[in-house]
């Protein structure tokens, strides 16, 4: 018992030595992305000035890719630039596995009031496009749930309407990539209207999420060769 | 119960920080003595050279292909664009000679006689010794030739003028390769050589005069130019200083970006990434061996200002700094400043928090930013952005803070100091 006593008073001697530090310094990937997770919660969330997707649950491809696309200039957004300046694709890669395989509640879908027509024109451009004006179906790439495909196209569902209408517009006005030549998001959001952003916007947003990405498979050839540059080039490398 | 004692507490997501030391050392290497037995050619090299001189980091633009330039260097004397360096023969240097590139760099003229501008540090690089210089080209001939057009200069008048340019060489360039101080050693000459030739780092540890002069070799440190980033000192205890390091410390943070009391950051944290990583283990020793050099005969003074009464309104406003740490900084930065070694750095006693230029340490706290991915440190822990968060009078409490606390001792911050502290990302 004495034993087991003196024990027990090194021991906490011992952890009051380093009592006043943060102690140990988990060794997680938690951990090292404390510096994500405090604008890219489990929810979307909306800073002072910015608004900040959820980043969980979506394929690794897509947010390999994205990270890069901001560290290398390619998408703009000087404080994710700043942030990833120096990781190595190798590190990037990790950090997108571990949001992707993420898995946390979806938060409720928005209830957004809309016209039976509203319905009928979103519900067309996500189910069948318009080919006549180079529109494909949401579906086509999205996945036939609106959860994404694997590796690299990201899920429709889960997101509020205020940052699918905004992706809309920047696509529109070519401010997510730049340079290069153009990727296929910017060529589809260009033809689209702004009644029909506004209603796939409102539609996508009421849904509720469930079910996960879609495998490659299901994307035509014609859909991939459209959209290479986006989904295939580098996209989920490893 | 015994078990309980030993788990750490770890309070997640809520208490969020990290403040990189801002150690800014800048520093290159390159090998003095062709005959290095792991270089099979002049190629290879050639190609450790142009590591270590970091060429690439200033050819190449964002995201673009490295070598062929295109990169903006933004001045108060205009905005220079980097030349294509691949041997493509209508844009690159395809039809460039062995002996134009030694005029380059070792004169500061280009292969039609133009005289160069110092933004590209042929003020540094004429120290290079002719070897070097044409190990460095024969590397730069072997790569893939790339047709890149990149535009013009865009500077300023009156700089836009040859003979003004001239005027300034006259000044401020002393053409001339490294001579070795016999009253040294060769490691220690070595180091000297990297450090004021190819490795260039006084183009920013240095203050540039009016005329963009970094006029000495002392490494006394500077507002960088075009950056919104303050180079700390070298050659002074109060800043960036190493004499009283282990050497071993030295070589870690050129190498890795982090040693238990120091982080790379901000545009050093790129350099050790880009180029320092890459040091032979010789010639990391050397750089150490020199830098260490710089500051070993000073003795500590006390860095910052010194109140000797803290007056009660000063003691409230430091609270509410306080009061903003314990939220959202000392989940990992601990209630005693100390941090986690190596990890999350140590505010108290931290140079690069209590040196005259708060610079640094108000743009970590806007940005957060994670140390360079090297070879011995592939996953770094980082520190958040907090520009999303608080506002421009919080960070100004919270910095002024730990400016203070735990026997620090440094001028207060304003908010109007963390304006200024916005923009320039890189």
């Amino acid at each position: 018992m004495r034993f087991i006593l003196l024990l027990f008073f090194c021991i906490t001697g011992v952890a009051n030595v380093n009592g006043s530090t943060p102690a140990e310094v988990p060794d997680t990937m938690a951990e090292r992305v404390k510096a994500c997770t405090i604008c890219h919660s489990a929810e979307d969330k909306v800073g002072r000035d910015a608004y900040y997707p959820r980043i969980a649950g979506k394929p690794q491809g897509y947010l390999f890719n994205q990270m890069r696309n901001f560290r290398d200039g390619r998408r703009y957004y000087p404080p994710m630039a700043i942030l990833l300046e120096n990781m190595s694709d190798e590190y990037l890669l990790e950090i997108a596995q571990y949001f992707s395989s993420l898995q946390l509640p979806y938060p409720d879908p928005e209830r957004i009031q809309m016209q039976p027509e509203e319905i009928k024109l979103a519900e067309h451009l996500i189910y069948s496009g318009y080919p006549e004006r180079d529109i494909p179906a949401c579906s086509a790439c999205h996945g036939d749930v609106l959860m994404g495909v694997e590796p690299a196209i990201p899920g429709l569902i889960g997101l509020p309407r205020a940052y699918i209408t905004a992706q809309l517009g920047g696509w529109r006005n070519g401010g997510i990539m730049r340079g290069g030549k153009p990727d296929c998001m910017s060529a589809i959001a260009k033809q689209l209207t702004e009644d029909e952003v506004n209603a796939v916007a409102k539609w996508l947003a009421n849904q509720s999420a469930s079910g996960k990405p879609s495998s490659f498979d299901v994307l035509s050839s014609e859909l991939i060769d459209r959209c290479s540059r986006t989904i295939l080039e580098n996209g989920g490398a490893e | 119960m015994k078990r309980l004692a030993i788990i750490p507490r770890v309070s997640w997501w809520k208490n969020i920080t990290l403040l990189w030391m801002c150690v800014i050392l800048q520093a290159m290497a390159a090998e003095i003595t062709a005959s290095e037995p792991e270089y099979s050619d002049e190629v290879s090299y050639g190609a450790y050279l142009t590591r270590i001189g970091n060429c690439m980091g200033c050819h190449t633009a964002k995201g673009g292909v490295p070598f062929t330039g295109g990169r903006r260097l933004s001045t108060s004397f205009g905005v220079f664009i980097t030349p294509n360096l691949t041997p493509d023969k209508e844009t690159g240097i395809g039809r460039w000679t062995q002996q134009d590139f030694w005029q380059a760099l070792h004169q500061g003229k280009s292969r039609d006689g133009r005289l160069l501008y110092p933004a590209f540090p042929y003020t540094e690089y004429t120290k290079v010794t002719r070897q070097d210089t044409d190990a460095i080209f024969a590397y730069l001939q072997s790569l893939a030739p790339v047709p890149q057009s990149n535009p013009p200069h865009d500077i300023f008048f009156p700089y836009n003028s040859q003979s003004l340019l001239a005027v300034w060489r006259a000044l401020y360039f002393k053409e001339g390769i490294y001579e070795p101080d016999q009253s040294k050693n060769q490691t220690w000459n070595r180091g000297a050589y990297l450090v004021q030739g190819l490795g260039h780092c006084n183009a920013c540890h240095t203050t540039r005069n009016i005329l963009g002069a970094s006029q000495d070799e002392a490494l006394m440190g500077g507002q960088i130019m075009g950056m919104n980033w303050y180079a700390p000192s070298l050659s002074s205890h109060l800043e960036a200083g190493s004499g009283d390091w282990e050497i071993d410390e030295i070589v870690a943070l050129l190498t890795t970006g982090v040693t238990k009391r120091a982080m790379a950051s901000g545009p050093m944290a790129t350099v050790v990434r880009q180029s320092l990583q890459y040091l032979s283990q010789e010639d990391a020793l050397a750089m150490a061996t020199y830098l260490k050099s710089l500051t070993e005969n000073e003795t500590g003074k006390l860095p910052g200002v010194q109140f000797s009464v803290m007056s009660g309104s000063l003691r409230k406003h430091l609270d509410l700094g306080g009061q903003l740490y314990q939220e959202y900084c000392q989940a990992c930065h601990g209630a005693d400043g100390k941090g986690a070694p190596g990890i999350y750095p140590a505010l108290a006693g931290n140079r690069g928090v209590i040196m005259d230029s708060p610079l640094n340490t108000i743009r970590s706290v806007l940005n957060g930013g994670y140390p360079p991915t090297t070879a011995d440190n592939p996953r770094p822990y980082g520190m958040p952005p907090f520009q999303q968060i608080l506002r421009n009078e919080e960070v100004a409490l919270v910095v002024s803070y730990i400016r203070n606390a735990w026997g620090n001792r440094a001028s207060l911050v304003r908010a109007l100091d963390v304006d200024r502290s916005k923009g320039g990302n890189d």
